[in-house]
């Protein structure tokens, strides 16, 4: 059985979904939603599938309410394309339906109208940044730093080999969250 | 002596005369049980030998190779970048590295002032336009010598932007003439060095080392618009030379100062862009064109094979997430124009002020040397080419009467030999400048032959505190000044040798050459060969 995934994580893949129009279209976000009417257990659904999608096109302009088209087939790939970006498991038909309902509530974004604001990346962006002078004055404390590793060797941080890989499509395992 | 200059023609088949010398003697480091990770555990792709001398098929000229770099360079300063833990190179392991190197939770970024004007300076030496606001930002991906998760850079809107490199290659067969080849700087960005892992297959583990995380980084991106192997390590080389001279980095490949990623595709001229591969990680200048020829020719191959060229890097670089860097409000700089009044002088950066303090590049230095001493381009670029070794020259010009194409030769010819020779760095020659300095003067003097000088010279670097004058009296390689004397010895060589002379009278060039050896011997090497000749000749005709 696949686990949920929170709201808020739903919420942060749709919204990098939304805003990454060039590489995952949310087309494709809903292409996915069709293909696990079928996914999961495996079994067939008989009817066409509804989907909701909103299209290119779509983006940057005013609120218009999303449209329902009929879609194509989704990859295998983009299902493991978009879980690898955000973690999350989208193998059950519940965990697409807080999907949805992330991607609605966070299109609700676009009724603002934003025509020639500048986007504002910090809050401190009225602040001076300060600009330190280039002397020496902290470091050589390699003891209390080791003090929180698990494991040390010789003054040196212990870590697993390299990166560890989410297991292939085939060989899936229920997703731990440790 | 090697000069940073290309040789010989490019496009798929590159003749690797040129050697460039990574400017460090001291090779690669001690080889252990560990290999060494830089960045993101891609390492370079093979090390097999260049595939050199290909006979040319049919197809192969129609290729067209296309490279692009992306230099790290580590900025020189003594702290940071965004705290005040030491930048150093040799140090125990984790002894330079403060709370916010390690990522602990409560500690924030304070940019350092230095890797500013590091920035800014190396962005005007490459006619960058430096943007007046720039921002940072995060680019996040997962790897145990990255302990925040992500590394702080200027992807979006970095320091400087649109300059260009010049570099120079030699063509012809006598390599005589000389191109300037430019090469676009895309951006300069202030970015962070990440840690070093120790990769131990044994346990399987990997041990972490945050000496180097959060260095300053300089990340110079140079388009595509190199073709060749030569071409991009020529392009590396002044780049090298041009931070050295900034002193904005020591830019020492050996050290891990200088890193070099290349960008590699290829594809039939007129034709759009083949697929690009990543050579990563190249931290030796010799490796670096090596490596992008291997790449270069086996893309040919593989297309020439029918097959795809996979890049299997792409699928890494959409997991990057960038988000802006919270923390940190854009950096501002100023110029006199804009400046605000009564600011703090600590706190603002004044471009123009950068400008006008911008030591002398190579180019202009060896522009200079030609003008000056009215010597080759290509031996003012040797000059520069060593470490030290244009000082040395100088000195040595300062106190001698010889002339620079004289004093040029012996520099680069004979004193560069013997220090390649010995694999030693011209600041620890047992020669000093004012020896040779007074060797060249007896030389200018006809004190002594050509190739006494040449012993002298030996002799002084194998015992150091003797003069070159000492030198010259102990051994008697002094000239012979008295030209009757001189005379009396051909004259009676002649006389003993009348089957020589007969052939001499014939018009047999080697003849005299043999009666030159015979008068050498006679007078123990003290004449001049030149002087021997005339008297001869006169002798002969008289």
């Amino acid at each position: 059985m696949s686990v949920q995934a929170s709201p808020t994580l739903f919420m942060a893949a749709a919204a990098a979904v939304a805003a990454r129009s060039d590489v995952v279209t949310l087309k494709r976000v809903a292409r996915l939603h069709v293909w696990t009417h079928y996914g999961g257990l495996g079994e067939k659904c008989g009817r066409v599938r509804c989907c909701w999608a909103i299209g290119p096109g779509w983006a940057g302009t005013g609120a218009s309410p999303p449209r329902r088209i009929l879609s194509g087939r989704v990859t295998a790939e983009v299902i493991e394309h978009l879980e690898r970006l955000a973690l999350v498991d989208f193998g059950s038909q519940e965990a697409v339906a807080r999907l949805e309902k992330a991607i609605a509530f966070a299109d609700r974004l676009r009724a603002v109208d934003t025509e020639g604001v500048e986007p504002m990346e910090s809050v401190l962006e009225d602040r001076c940044l300060y600009l330190r002078s280039d002397n020496v004055v902290e470091g050589n404390c390699v003891e209390e730093l080791l003090q929180n590793a698990h494991r040390v060797v010789e003054e040196y941080f212990v870590a697993p080999p390299g990166n560890i890989s989410l297991p292939k499509q085939d060989e899936q395992q229920p997703f731990s969250h440790n | 002596m090697a000069a940073p200059m290309l040789r010989g023609r490019c496009l798929g088949r590159c003749w690797a005369l040129a050697c460039i010398d990574s400017g460090s003697r001291h090779g690669r480091g001690a080889a252990t049980g560990f290999t060494s990770s830089g960045k993101r555990g891609q390492s370079f792709v093979a090390q097999q030998p260049l595939l050199t001398a290909q006979k040319s098929r049919k197809g192969e000229h129609k290729w067209a190779a296309v490279v692009g770099l992306e230099i790290h360079a580590q900025i020189a300063s003594n702290s940071k970048l965004f705290s005040g833990s030491q930048v150093h190179f040799a140090a125990p392991p984790n002894s330079l590295v403060s709370f916010f190197d390690a990522s602990l939770p409560g500690t924030l970024p304070v940019l350092n002032r230095r890797c500013v004007e590091a920035a800014v300076m190396t962005g005007l030496a490459l006619n960058c336009h430096i943007n007046k606001k720039s921002l940072f930002d995060r680019k996040h991906y997962f790897y145990a010598d990255l302990p925040a998760g992500y590394q702080i850079t200027q992807q979006r809107l970095p320091i400087a932007v649109n300059g260009s490199l010049a570099y120079s290659v030699c063509v012809g067969k006598k390599w005589r003439q000389v191109i300037t080849k430019t090469v676009r700087i895309k951006q300069i960005q202030l970015e962070q060095d990440s840690g070093k892992s120790l990769h131990d297959e044994l346990r399987s583990q990997t041990l972490i080392d945050l000496n180097r995380a959060g260095v300053g980084l300089l990340e110079v991106v140079l388009e595509p618009d190199m073709s060749c192997g030569e071409e991009a390590a020529t392009a590396v080389r002044e780049l090298q030379l041009i931070l050295q001279a900034l002193g904005t980095s020591q830019a020492n490949m050996a050290e891990g100062q200088l890193r070099v990623d290349a960008n590699i595709s290829v594809h039939h001229p007129g034709e759009p862009l083949g697929v690009r591969t990543e050579v990563k990680n190249l931290n030796s200048a010799r490796f670096l064109a090596r490596a992008i020829d291997y790449e270069i020719q086996r893309q040919i191959n593989e297309l020439e094979n029918g097959c795809e060229i996979l890049n299997e890097t792409r699928s890494f670089d959409y997991k990057l997430g960038f988000m802006p860097e919270p923390n940190l409000p854009p950096l501002l700089l100023y110029d006199t124009a804009s400046l605000p009044a009564g600011a703090d002088p600590q706190q603002v950066i004044n471009i123009d002020r950068i400008r006008e303090q911008l030591p002398e590049l190579p180019s202009e230095t060896r522009e200079k040397l030609i003008q000056q001493y009215g010597i080759l381009p290509e031996h003012s670029f040797a000059l520069l080419n060593e470490v030290g070794l244009l000082e040395f020259f100088q000195n040595v010009i300062k106190e001698t009467r010889a002339e620079p194409k004289k004093v040029t030769s012996w520099v680069l010819n004979i004193f560069l030999g013997f220090l390649k020779q010995r694999n030693l760095a011209v600041n620890e020659s047992p020669v000093t400048p004012s020896v040779l300095a007074e060797l060249l003067n007896l030389l200018d003097r006809k004190v002594i032959s050509s190739a006494a000088a040449k012993q002298v010279f030996e002799e002084l670097w194998r015992s150091k505190g003797k003069t070159p004058s000492q030198i010259v009296s102990e051994r008697k390689l002094e000239l012979m000044q008295d030209e009757e004397a001189l005379e009396r010895v051909c004259h009676a060589v002649m006389e003993g040798h009348p089957q020589v002379v007969m052939d001499m009278k014939r018009g047999n060039p080697r003849a005299i050459n043999k009666l030159i050896g015979l008068v050498r011997k006679v007078t123990h090497n003290r004449a001049d060969p030149t002087v021997i000749k005339e008297i001869l000749e006169k002798q002969l005709s008289s």
